[in-house]
């Protein structure tokens, strides 16, 4: 009997057992069952809820890598051990084996917190509950890491994933009724219970907070804490800078290139919507532009607050913060997101449009696509609602105004009032 | 409780638990969000509630009989304006510190659905002793949710309970602070008390599954 017969046997004769969705979960993780359906019409999909969630997590995989070496990379700049890369992408400076181990000896760290606890919750509700484990938080488990910045003290990650996946996701039902996002509910957890550790300037950059007060004190500013605060000629990031990634930021969220390049494979394995993603990439460019437009047009004077951050470059606000990350691999989760076509048009447009608003009205919170998208989670389904409704009514009144032609003239009559 | 008949107990005991003015009936939700960043507050209130509930009840219950219906609101209305004003000035005269921070809620008691359910529902149909008993068992269940509230909000949010640090000393790093430790400066913002509530709701109703509604 091989090792498939005998989990298979295992799985049966265990199936009343306490501890069943455990197994049953890492089973199914694995291997697929042996069960078939009896009766009635189905349809055989390889696409279950693991493998989807797996390739969203495939997606994450070169933002995670990028991530560690990155963060290796912003440390010894700041410390002035290395010179800032210059030859793009591929520069030797930057995918060194140094910056890649301590990288790994900081994010490693908080992958393992953010699966050890967000699973171990996820199992125990499985058991009490008596249902499936659902593989919801193979993906949160890899977004949670890489939205936040580098130095997070783990108990603090722990107890937010903790919050986030009881009363973000469990008390709702578990996967897939949850209304909000629950990578962006430990995120907006962290950021007002502890935000000393999720915003200023020196959290993005490992060390800065260690080193803060003494002579070796270094700090790495976000471009949108430099924009933020109106510094806008100090910072010395490029363009290219910017796209490759190159940038304190939050983990995972810094190299758009890569975020593009995950975003394009989601879309064509039709995992998610290219119309959220397309529609937010347009509301950002649009509130940007309004933006810009008021700069131009001079209604806004240099010397307020908001100058630097509205007279930001229309299209570099899709460059810069959490935004690329969280309009691919956030605004487009099936669960919390609008359903229908039209709705998903609405929704992404509303994301990045307000996003940009947030990012500029308000310096408290530099990065604003994580609220923006907390926000449209809660309304998704008013807009889903208004969608419905208006096609009910728009085939409502086709079907008023249609005239109907019957082949046999003289039942119009009959129809007629059978219609009315 | 050989002092009062079991139906009679039955007024005070029920509130605090299967019929909670706040986690069953879910109301007087607003007071519970604003104040219940401290303990401190949090027990003022539920003493000034309870003042205000307890006379109340028997007021009304003493008038029900010459209250004509269609201003009944109106006279409820003066009656509760009338203790909240003396609590307030209590609060003033004895504890002006206490009375900034508890600022407008004190006065807002006037319209804690609570009290208003309670002259509508009970004091206006039945005798004094049996109303006033109501009157304490509501404003016991509404008070304990407070404190409750308040002790995971104070404690969690700022370290402290009742204003003396029990966590160690934040500035100084001593304590639970030496390790690393931090205060979750979510429990300080209202919408932290909504979560505590839910979370108490949440609890109550699983471990008495008849209380759960029809969805």
């Amino acid at each position: 009997m091989g090792l498939k017969e005998k989990l298979h046997t295992f799985r049966v004769k265990n199936q009343d057992k306490k501890w069943f969705p455990v197994f049953s979960g890492f089973h199914t993780f694995l291997f697929t069952p042996n069960e078939t359906t009896h009766n009635g019409t189905h349809i055989k999909g390889a696409d279950d809820l693991k493998r989807t969630m797996n390739t969203v997590v495939m997606s994450l995989v070169p933002c995670l890598i990028f991530g560690m070496f990155n963060t290796g990379y912003q440390h010894y700049l700041a410390l002035g051990e290395i010179e800032p890369v210059a030859n793009g992408f591929f520069s030797a400076g930057f995918w060194t084996m140094d910056n890649f181990l301590l990288g790994l000896w900081k994010v490693l760290p908080l992958v393992i917190v953010s699966y050890g606890v967000g699973l171990a919750i996820e199992f125990l509700f499985c058991v009490i509950k008596k249902h499936e484990i659902e593989e919801g938080y193979l993906v949160t488990g890899m977004l949670v890491p890489l939205i936040v910045p580098v130095d997070l003290p783990l108990w603090m990650l722990a107890v937010a994933v903790a919050f986030g996946v009881v009363i973000g996701k469990e008390v709702f039902g578990g996967t897939g009724m949850n209304i909000l996002n629950p990578a962006l509910t430990i995120r907006a957890f962290l950021f007002f219970a502890y935000p000393t550790w999720m915003s200023g300037d020196k959290v993005w950059v490992h060390g800065a907070v260690d080193t803060a007060g003494t002579a070796d004190a270094i700090s790495g500013e976000t471009v949108l804490g430099f924009l933020a605060q109106g510094r806008t000629a100090e910072m010395g990031y490029s363009l290219s800078d910017m796209f490759l990634g190159f940038i304190p930021g939050s983990i995972g969220e810094t190299s758009t290139l890569l975020i593009l390049l995950g975003g394009l494979f989601l879309v064509f394995s039709k995992i998610a919507s290219w119309r959220i993603m397309l529609s937010a990439v347009i509301g950002a460019l649009a509130m940007g532009l309004i933006f810009n437009g008021i700069v131009d047009a001079g209604w806004i004077p240099e010397y307020s607050k908001f100058y630097a951050l509205m007279s930001f470059e229309y299209w570099q606000h899709l460059l810069v913060g959490g935004l690329a990350f969280g309009i691919v691999f956030m605004a487009t989760d099936p669960v919390t997101g609008s359903q229908t076509n039209q709705g998903k048009w609405i929704y992404g447009f509303l994301i990045g449009f307000l996003s940009v608003m947030i990012r500029v009205f308000n310096p408290g919170y530099p990065e604003g696509v994580f609220l923006a998208i907390l926000l449209m989670n809660v309304f998704a389904p008013t807009i889903d609602h208004y969608v419905v409704r208006g096609n009910i009514k728009k085939r409502m009144k086709r079907l008023k105004t249609a005239t109907i032609y019957p082949k046999p003239s003289d039942e119009v009559d009959a129809l007629k009032t059978e219609t009315a | 409780m050989a002092l009062l008949s079991k139906k009679d107990a039955n007024l005070i005991l029920d509130p605090l638990a299967d019929n909670n003015p706040i986690t069953i009936q879910v109301l007087g939700i607003c007071s519970a969000l604003a104040i219940t960043a401290e303990l401190k507050a949090s027990v003022v209130m539920a003493l000034s509630v309870l003042f205000v509930m307890g006379v109340g009840n028997v007021v009304i219950s003493l008038l029900r009989n010459v209250i004509p219906s269609k201003i009944r609101i109106i006279v409820q209305l003066v009656v509760v304006a009338t203790l909240v004003i003396v609590v307030d000035q209590v609060l003033k005269a004895f504890a002006y510190e206490l009375s900034k921070t508890l600022s407008v809620f004190v006065g807002l008691i006037i319209t804690n659905c609570i009290i208003m359910g309670r002259f509508e529902a009970f004091a206006l149909g039945n005798g004094l002793w049996r109303s006033f008993l109501d009157g304490i068992g509501n404003a016991l269940g509404y008070g304990v949710i407070l404190i409750i509230v308040g002790f995971f909000r104070e404690l969690l949010g700022s370290g402290t309970l009742f204003g003396i640090p029990v966590l160690g000393d934040p500035v100084a790093k001593t304590g639970l602070y030496s390790i690393g430790y931090e205060n979750n400066g979510f429990m300080i913002i209202p919408p932290a008390a909504l979560i505590v509530v839910g979370i108490i709701i949440w609890v109550q109703r699983s471990r008495n599954r008849a209380l759960i509604e029809e969805a």
